[in-house]
């Protein structure tokens, strides 16, 4: 039995997320130098993702190019109708997970930069807990809360609300139909996380849109320089 | 929720220090995981084995899981409370400026490796 090895005890002492944590900052690299602003795009399902969306693009349309990265457990409902609004839409395999991660968003890199993409948007799946526990390689993160989900959201999904930069609070025209507290709101998201933005939006009539564009406008224009 | 996508990232991270150690075989993984941290022990172990047999090295490894608690710490009284039994609101004076000290940690603590 010489050639048999003993069995040795090896530390590692590291995150499971390290590695990702590594490649999201690669993929922030690359995304500076080619001047390309990623934005990460988290709600849960039903809080008018994509109705944002298809305002944010028409606000901004004439500034910047473009493009937005959609993920397959998504139907292409989603991918159907960026597309009619010009912006570049670009499809990423997760394989049905319930996040992206930075090693998926990194398949779409090539397509933004073949593009001349400046101004992009990952649209990651429609969840309050997974994606807030991977960094994306995106430059900022945005959260879409809807009223009817109500405003006691940012206690029961913490992390999401911590990593945020910006939180988007939609659908506020149907106010007057729901329970909605939104000083109570604002006081929970600050609780979770004192810098964050918050922008009162109703994505359906476009109100406080021209906000949430100033807001990309400033962060976009820091970002490329 | 994640606990198979988590798998896949223990094994990449796992591949790669089996070839800085030259290793050939990895025999056990040690997992540290908080309380909180959203993933479930039970469930991850199902998935770990389902997903080693995929992967030579650490196709017979087992997972063993350390629980860490999860402990908040109360800004305005200065004392700490399980997270699990009282949530985000201290149970002393009912404050909510609190924040997590442990408990959301998920590492690879060690492995047994031939």
């Amino acid at each position: 039995m010489s050639n048999e090895r003993e069995v040795r005890v090896l530390e590692i002492k590291k995150s499971v997320f390290e590695n990702n944590d590594r490649e999201a900052e690669k993929l922030r690299d690359e995304l500076k130098e080619k001047k390309i602003f990623l934005l990460n795009l988290m709600s849960s399902p039903g809080s008018g993702k994509t109705t944002t969306l298809k305002r944010t693009i028409a606000a901004l349309k004439d500034e910047y190019k473009i493009g937005v990265m959609e993920a397959d457990i998504d139907s292409d409902v989603d991918a159907k109708a960026i597309a009619e609004t010009g912006a570049k839409a670009i499809q990423l395999h997760t394989g049905g997970m319930c996040h992206l991660d930075a090693g998926m968003t990194r398949q779409g890199l090539d397509a933004l930069i073949e593009n001349d993409v400046e101004f992009a948007i990952l649209e990651n799946v429609g969840n309050l807990v997974c994606p807030a526990e991977f960094d994306t390689g995106a430059v900022k993160n945005a959260a879409i809360l809807s009223v009817p989900e109500g405003h006691d959201k940012p206690l029961k999904y913490p992390l999401m609300f911590e990593v945020c930069d910006v939180v988007l609070v939609n659908k506020i025209d149907v106010m007057p139909y729901f329970d909605f507290d939104m000083e109570k709101c604002k006081e929970y998201v600050h609780m979770r996380n004192p810098k964050a933005e918050i922008i009162e939006i109703s994505a359906k009539e476009g109100k406080g849109i021209d906000e949430w564009a100033a807001w990309l406008k400033k962060e976009i224009d820091a970002w490329r320089g | 929720m994640h606990e198979l996508s988590v798998v896949f990232h223990v094994i990449d991270q796992l591949e790669e220090v089996a070839k800085e150690n030259d290793v050939k075989e990895i025999k056990t993984v040690t997992l540290q995981l908080g309380e909180v941290s959203a993933v479930l022990p039970w469930y991850l172990t199902d998935c770990w084995n389902w997903a080693k047999k995929k992967h030579e090295i650490m196709q017979d490894c087992e997972m063993k899981i350390e629980k860490i608690d999860a402990v908040t710490f109360c800004e305005d009284c200065k004392q700490t409370y399980e997270t699990v039994k009282h949530g985000k609101t201290c149970p002393f004076c009912g404050s909510g400026n609190t924040f997590l000290v442990q408990g959301n940690e998920f590492m690879i603590k060690e492995i047994e490796a031939i």
